[in-house]
């Protein structure tokens, strides 16, 4: 057995050791010594949160298959840990050879939310590699981004030597092969970045090309250094999402991880188009996985794992055209064996109540619904199909087949919202609960009906129809929260209404780093200089040094938030070609302040340019629209 | 269906054993699925496994004879059994050997009277001979009573040790001791070797760490009124092989 980078006192120490010691279920064991490239792949949260996500575990698996590469991970030492490893200058380590990161040759950070990126420098400090790419020489690992935040990777661009722009499952292995190369002919750090940014699609090394900015602050020019560097960097796509690199034999945490259970990604990408959402827009097209390949490995899995819960994981479930056939197999084959099925992003039908409740406790389990906004007019705006009708109709059925919990997820901030709309998510609510009411009667109910409505703030994203839309202060977000919040208790049913609100401090700084540039890289070393990691817990989170650290640095938070982008303003993620054209996003801009409602993929093909690159269901049969 | 109770023996050691309590149950709730073991479930909307726990083991120490019982549904050669998780342990884990108990036995944790320790020092942190240390021990074992301070959630209570401590004895450094163990007069080997430290005259501290410890044994008692008896939990049931 591997000895343990941390000694005996420190684990015994620290909350929860099992977070660095590596050895569980599946891990892949390799000697260092007889592989080429080492690749340290890390989630720069703390292990019970970066342990349960998919795309780590994809690309471990993915990498490990190379028998010339060992893929280890890391994640960042929580604050217990942290403190420790400053003192006493322990370095950070890989978790299954417990050796240090900066002997690696790759260091790989996924890049899931904008508020850890101070945990991005926390994890290059304690690693001791130098936080600025260009401060970085031959003995230092490549330093490599991915994940959702590199569709604008502007605002940590100088800490990372590249960003690898989609989905992992394509490019990997030319790279590493390039970097083989480099390394064995001793080429030296600089020819292999310069060789990947003009050899290897997908790839973006931000030291190859130059921003120029207007004396306004906008950006006046962002250039490649020469010729040979492409001027837009292609996003990468897997186009056949059932034969590729899925985990087998997923790796299986001691302590309790937040995705406790085997995760089935179904499909990728989503047909809705809802203009708030990146993850809608950038994982276009939608591509399914083969039901018969998802049956396999579904079975697999939870036989290689011993997990007892499986999850189908997607966008919007619903959309799946096979899932029928998926669930039913599932309860079949899986809930007999004492394994349950959890199945989010489902949309309420006589379907999914069927599902849910053959798989859940009718009596704990609650119906979620996700308008997003109040008023079908804002509904509209955002291009959210879900209608008033629809839910009601939903939450009927359900209320007959014994539910009486409905969780109603909305957001504030929407562009072109008004007080009416924010009044609407109270009086939504309110129509629900009297449903119920009139619904089931008196005899049969148990208890009051409970409707928790939870709104939290809009955050423009890149490469949405609202990257233009501007966003407002903090205290106007909370003010919003308080509209609805006094509506709701002047409801008639206001004892059945629960509501949740977010911080909107979080929020304002999200929106930052979301749409920054690469000034905004001040603000982020300078916040973490003072202290700050860990930002997305609320326990560690400190606003006034954020706030302190835009004030040290001059970066002006209303210049990202406030101002108004002009349709023909150079954006800091123009560059990125992500197949989504941007003349769409502006149709749809367009389309969102006419209140104008743009139909599904199925239904009906909006345009969006996906179609040009041939795959995917923009190449499948449309219905009629 | 008739179920039978199986008594499983394993050992946790290496890194292991910063692996916590909780965190070893899940562990073999995950194993008995990975080594397709007939376990037997509870009723209702989220099945639990039929599984108990003889005593938790601390965060630190090695265990090389633990212990819990599990339910199941059908017949499995012990020796099958044994090679079935053993096939789906990593490294730290190791299954010992499925015993099949009698149905009136009584659950391991029930069962638990004493236990067998070894203590050895840690990275000879302890600036003490062999002869010096076994010299020690024996003299501290030798005293009538062993006074000392036993914290309980409300108060504090003085204890005498000699009594729980069924044996202790020092061979090249290595010390060995059996102690009381279970529900009532749960006796912890660090508590000892606090006092023996006392006895001598050293601080114990847990910063550097002095001694590491290990659990090697679980026994029950099968005697009675006339005297203790101490029976390995393990030798409470049988191999069945067909």
């Amino acid at each position: 057995m591997i000895k343990p980078a941390l000694s005996d006192e420190i684990l015994l120490k620290v909350e929860k050791p099992a977070r660095y010691l590596g050895n569980e279920v599946n891990m892949v064991s390799k000697n260092p010594k007889d592989v080429d490239v080492r690749f340290a792949m890390c989630f720069p949260d703390v292990y019970d949160i970066g342990m349960s996500h998919l795309g780590i575990q994809i690309l471990y698996d993915m990498f490990n298959k190379r028998d010339d590469v060992y893929c280890e991970r890391v994640y960042s030492p929580w604050t217990d840990l942290d403190e420790i490893m400053r003192k006493e200058n322990i370095p950070l380590f890989a978790l299954e050879s417990q050796e240090p990161v900066k002997n690696f040759d790759f260091l790989g950070i996924t890049l899931q939310y904008e508020m850890c990126y101070t945990n991005v420098l926390q994890v290059l400090d304690l690693s001791q590699i130098p936080l600025f790419a260009k401060d970085r020489t031959e003995e230092h690992p490549i330093v490599i981004g991915g994940g959702p935040c590199v569709y604008n990777p502007e605002p940590i661009a100088d800490f990372f030597d590249m960003f690898y722009i989609g989905e992992g499952e394509t490019q990997y292995g030319k790279l590493i092969d390039l970097y083989k190369e480099c390394k064995n002919r001793g080429l030296g750090r600089q020819v292999f970045l310069r060789r990947a940014a003009e050899e290897v699609p997908g790839i973006y090394v931000p030291s190859m090309y130059e921003v120029d900015y207007n004396e306004d602050g906008t950006i006046k020019s962002f250039e490649p250094i020469s010729d040979t560097i492409p001027r837009t960097v292609k996003k990468e796509i897997e186009w056949n999402l059932s034969e590729t690199y899925y985990p087998e034999k997923p790796l299986v945490p001691f302590i309790k991880a937040v995705q406790d259970r085997v995760v089935l990604e179904i499909q990728r990408g989503c047909i809705r188009g809802c203009r708030f959402c990146q993850a809608g827009m950038v994982y276009r097209p939608v591509r399914e996985r083969d039901v018969e390949y998802l049956k396999d490995l579904a079975v697999k899995m939870l036989e290689n794992t011993g997990h007892e819960e499986i999850s189908l994981s997607s966008l919007s479930s619903s959309d799946y055209s096979c899932l029928k056939e998926l669930v039913y197999f599932l309860i079949e084959e899986i809930k007999n064996k004492g394994v349950n099925i959890s199945l989010p992003s489902l949309r309420i039908d006589a379907f999914s109540l069927d599902v849910m409740s053959k798989v859940q406790d009718i009596k704990k389990s609650s119906l979620t619904f996700a308008p997003e906004a109040g008023s079908q007019r804002l509904r509209n705006v955002i291009n959210k199909g879900l209608t008033e009708e629809v839910i009601m109709e939903g939450a009927k059925e359900a209320f007959k087949g014994g539910w009486n919990k409905v969780k109603l997820y909305f957001m504030l901030g929407l562009p072109t919202e008004t007080v009416e709309d924010m009044e609407e998510i109270a009086v939504l609510s309110d129509k629900i609960a009297r449903l119920y009411y009139e619904t089931v009667p008196k005899e049969e109910r148990k208890g009051k009906v409970q409707i928790t409505a939870s709104t939290s703030f809009f955050i423009p994203k890149p490469f949405t129809p609202f990257q233009w839309a501007t966003m407002q202060g903090q205290q106007d977000y909370i003010d919003k929260a308080k509209v609805v919040n006094t509506k709701m208790k002047s409801m008639l049913n206001a004892k059945s209404l629960k509501y949740n609100w977010h911080e909107a401090d979080v929020t304002v700084l999200e929106g930052v780093l979301a749409r920054g540039d690469r000034k905004v890289s001040k603000v982020i070393l300078e916040a973490y200089r003072l202290g700050c990691i860990f930002d997305s817990w609320s326990e560690s989170f400190s606003n006034e040094k954020w706030l302190q650290a835009f004030e040290n640095t001059g970066i002006d938070m209303d210049f990202y938030n406030k101002r108004e982008r002009s349709l023909d303003e150079i954006l800091p993620w123009d560059f990125l070609d992500i197949g989504v054209t941007k003349e769409f996003l502006k149709r749809e801009w367009k389309r969102a302040l006419e209140e104008k409602v743009t139909p599904n993929c199925r239904d009906a093909c909006a345009g969006c340019g996906m179609k040009a690159l041939g795959g995917g269901i923009c190449v499948e049969a449309k219905g009629q629209n | 269906m008739l179920k039978q109770k199986v008594r499983i023996k394993f050992e946790k050691t290496g890194m292991m054993r910063f692996i916590g309590h909780l965190d070893v149950m899940r562990y073999f709730q995950k194993a008995m699925r990975r080594a397709k073991i007939d376990i037997a479930y509870s009723e209702g909307f989220s099945p639990h496994q039929k599984m108990s726990f003889a005593a938790p083991l601390g965060i630190g120490l090695e265990g090389t004879g633990e212990y819990f019982d599990i339910e199941v549904n059908s017949f499995m050669p012990s020796s099958a059994m044994t090679a079935a998780l053993n096939e789906v342990m990593v490294d730290g884990f190791k299954v010992i050997s499925c015993k099949y108990l009698p149905e009136s036995a009584p659950n391991a944790m029930s069962s638990v009277f004493a236990a067998d320790y070894t203590v050895t020092i840690h990275n000879e942190n302890v600036d003490i001979t062999a002869e010096k240390l076994t010299a020690k021990i024996n003299e501290f074992y030798a005293q009538t009573e062993i006074i000392t301070e036993k914290e309980t959630k409300k108060r504090t209570r003085t204890l005498d040790l000699k009594p729980l401590i069924y044996s202790l004895c020092c061979e090249n450094k290595v010390i060995k001791m059996c102690l009381s163990t279970g529900s009532t007069d749960n006796i912890k080997p660090e508590l000892v070797m606090a006092k023996f430290c006392e006895f001598i005259g050293m601080e114990y501290t847990e910063e550097p760490i002095l001694f590491d410890y290990a659990r090697n044994e679980i026994y029950t008692n099968a005697g009675d009124d006339n005297g203790v008896k101490l029976v390995t939990l393990e030798n409470m049931g049988e191999d069945i092989e067909g």
